[in-house]
């Protein structure tokens, strides 16, 4: 049973994740009392799923801010399209705009929901398509300190869930569930996730590394809404306890509904990209 | 440079030259919807710590080099991409050149469930897979004066049509024209003892460089697998030097071009952290390199090996990436590159931070020879436009029938600093 979209390689991972309708109600899942923790953790998960289904297609922008512990700062600017595929993990594709020596790289992800994701990137200095490894799970996004991992999809084969409580988060009222990574390859021992009851929206997750140390705390922020249906949170902030390095990313030009399909997903697709 | 190239040249840049001034017009541009101008301009030294083999060699190769780039896209996606090259260089003078590496015109469209995508005019095209050596690698001309480790290409005019479905991707090529490959000068470095003389450059068509040259290739991604089968029927990329005489009867090297076809396969598996790939070419026509008469001589030839990756290595955040590779020439010791039996090792260490700080070191073995050459890179972003670029290449060479005894000598150090726009 897939918790999150099983797919998205892509940073929007953890957006889609947070992404629910307004009509289909207030969290049934969450109101559930008569169940194990187990069972509640996983109804979270997987309503949090049936409201991030059936976008199609969008295309956005992501800047990052890289800060280092004396609050040096580095960009990053990003293009990133998507495509839903059914019964199976997301296409989707990352162009890199900034820094300028990485101009035109572009990351092609077929991910799926079982077995490797497959990802493709091109090289413009040598226009070069390389099949690259999709092992790479725990390493650092862009020199970030964003893993593939945190921005890919969080599938439900992947992880074991766990309610924990109900606690204040704002305004607002969340749940807080426990996600344990299931296999090999995560960089963490588990995480903790909250989710808003009324709109199932994760406010914050807070990432545990293998020795079980706080090594991480996610928080989102500016969420919007579009195609009266989904929520997309439009800031995201990581920060690293253990480096003190943090990074801000935000999400821009949302646009949902656009031409693409499954021929702007391809390696010669990936070829063209600007 | 021969008249024809000249013409050729002056043609395409104003062929440019127009593109240019059409999307400078207002009016004439409102088919623009979106443009870009970018590129990088380095600044380049390359030291040689040895005395020169030869006369006259010089002990630097230094200057300068610029890349612009122009995009132009109309609204339904179809584009213009520009891309010039400029070279300054004062060690040498046969290194100061110019090169239009782009300069085509990209449309796209869908039949049925396919797709197709044509691209008319000067391009870039790469295939394969290995890392040591492009083996396969066929439809542009090296611009082997750029570096010895043949990365560089030289930009071909080129009709190229594709064809991609959910059963892979058929692409077909037109090659009006032939470029010639660019060699050193008498005062530069990494050269042959003689000279090679481009202006005595010689064909096995009578058509010389306009022959018309055709190149196909089918690729397809299933499961863990990518390959590519291709064919190139036409004039050879890579001459056979002959030797010669200038007008002052001093002994040159000729450089003859004949016709060939090369059938080549590509493929690589990805299983994990693992990379294991293949190229294989087999190639008839060519001349090979037994003295003192160049036969004609069929060939197979292919490059073999693996990558593993340790990702953050003891928890350090640094990928830590080992690769081998095996090159074997059917032809051994008549083979025409320095490829015939030899064995790439190397690493590769990404570090994974905010600089995206990279260093690969490999040494390339000749299990015929003995001999051997090491290379160090370095690569480091410094600011959000500028990075840096830190090579070494060693050579030692000590056997007179080996071709890189020529080089034995051109060991060097490389530093570029590049600002990208």
């Amino acid at each position: 049973m897939t918790l999150c979209r099983p797919t998205l390689m892509a940073l929007s991972v953890v957006a889609l994740c947070a992404t629910y309708t307004v009509f289909s109600g207030a969290g049934t899942a969450a109101n559930a009392d008569d169940s194990s923790p187990e069972a509640r953790g996983l109804q979270i998960a997987e309503e949090a799923r049936a409201r991030a289904k059936g976008f199609g297609n969008f295309t956005a922008r992501q800047a990052m801010v890289l800060r280092n512990k004396q609050g040096q700062e580095s960009r990053r600017q990003l293009r990133f399209k998507v495509l839903e595929v059914e019964d199976d993990g997301d296409k989707s594709i990352f162009v890199f705009d900034e820094p300028r020596d990485v101009k035109g790289t572009a990351l092609l992800i077929h991910a799926r929901r079982q077995g490797d994701d497959e990802q493709w990137l091109y090289l413009p200095a040598l226009k070069r398509v390389k099949r690259i490894s999709s092992s790479n799970r725990s390493g650092s996004f862009m020199g970030s300190e964003f893993a593939y991992e945190d921005l890919s999809a969080q599938e439900v084969e992947k992880y074991t869930h766990r309610y924990l409580r109900d606690e204040p988060c704002g305004d607002l009222t969340c749940t807080v569930s426990e996600r344990v990574p299931v296999g090999k390859g995560s960089g963490y021992s588990r995480q903790l996730v909250w989710h808003d009851r009324e709109e199932l929206r994760v406010w914050k997750v807070e990432y545990y590394d293998r020795k079980n140390a706080h090594l991480k705390t996610l928080t989102l922020s500016s969420y919007e809404h579009y195609l009266d249906r989904y929520w997309q949170a439009g800031e995201m902030a990581m920060v690293n306890h253990l480096t003190g390095k943090s990074t801000d990313l935000s999400w821009s030009d949302f646009e949902f509904g656009t031409d693409l399909d499954d021929r702007d997903f391809t390696r010669t697709g990936l070829k063209r990209v600007r | 440079m021969s008249l024809r190239v000249a013409l050729r040249r002056a043609a395409l840049a104003v062929a440019g030259l127009t593109a240019l001034t059409l999307a400078a017009e207002p009016g004439a541009a409102d088919w623009i919807e979106y443009h870009e101008f970018s590129g990088r301009l380095s600044v380049d030294g390359r030291w040689y710590p040895h005395s020169a083999a030869y006369p006259d060699q010089r002990s630097h190769a230094s200057g300068f080099s610029v890349a612009p780039k122009l995009y132009l896209e109309d609204e339904g996606g179809r584009s213009v991409t520009l891309e010039g090259f400029y070279r300054l260089d004062g060690g040498d003078s046969h290194r100061t050149h110019a090169d239009l590496r782009e300069a085509y015109l990209l449309l796209f469209g869908e039949i049925g469930e396919d797709e197709w995508e044509l691209r008319f005019g000067v391009d870039r095209v790469f295939w394969g897979v290995a890392e040591s050596r492009h083996l396969v690698d066929i439809i542009n001309q090296t611009d082997l004066i750029e570096h010895p480790n043949e990365e560089a290409k030289l930009g071909q005019p080129m009709v190229h049509v594709t064809l991609s479905g959910d059963w892979g991707a058929a692409e077909v090529f037109a090659l009006p024209y032939h470029r010639l490959r660019t060699y050193p000068g008498r005062r530069g470095r990494l050269r042959t003892m003689l000279i090679v003389d481009n202006d005595r450059a010689t064909y096995e068509s009578g058509t010389e460089e306009w022959h018309l040259d055709f190149a196909a290739r089918y690729s397809h991604s299933v499961g863990p697998f990518d390959f590519g089968v291709s064919v190139f029927d036409g004039t050879s990329r890579e001459p056979t030097l002959l030797l010669g005489l200038d007008r002052d009867f001093t002994p040159i090297l000729i450089p003859h071009y004949e016709q060939i076809r090369q059938f080549g396969l590509d493929a690589q598996m990805t299983a994990g952290a693992w990379l294991l790939k293949l190229e294989a070419i087999r190639r008839t026509g060519a001349r090979n390199a037994a003295l003192p008469l160049n036969m004609e001589e069929d060939y197979t030839a292919f490059v073999a090996g693996g990558e593993y990756t340790f990702y953050s290595m003891f928890d350090s955040g640094i990928d830590v990436g080992l690769l081998g590779e095996w090159n074997r020439d059917g032809r051994r010791e008549r083979a025409t590159n320095v490829f015939q039996n030899d064995v790439f090792v190397g690493a590769r260490l990404a570090f994974n931070d905010v600089e995206s700080t990279d260093l690969i070191v490999g040494m390339l073995h000749d299990a015929d020879f003995g001999t051997r050459s090491f290379n160090a890179e370095f690569n480091r972003r410094l600011s959000d436009e500028w990075s840096l670029h830190l090579e070494a290449v060693v050579f030692s060479s000590a056997d007179r029938m080996d071709l890189a005894y020529s080089t034995r000598r051109d060991s060097f150090v490389e530093l570029n600093l590049t600002y990208n726009f």
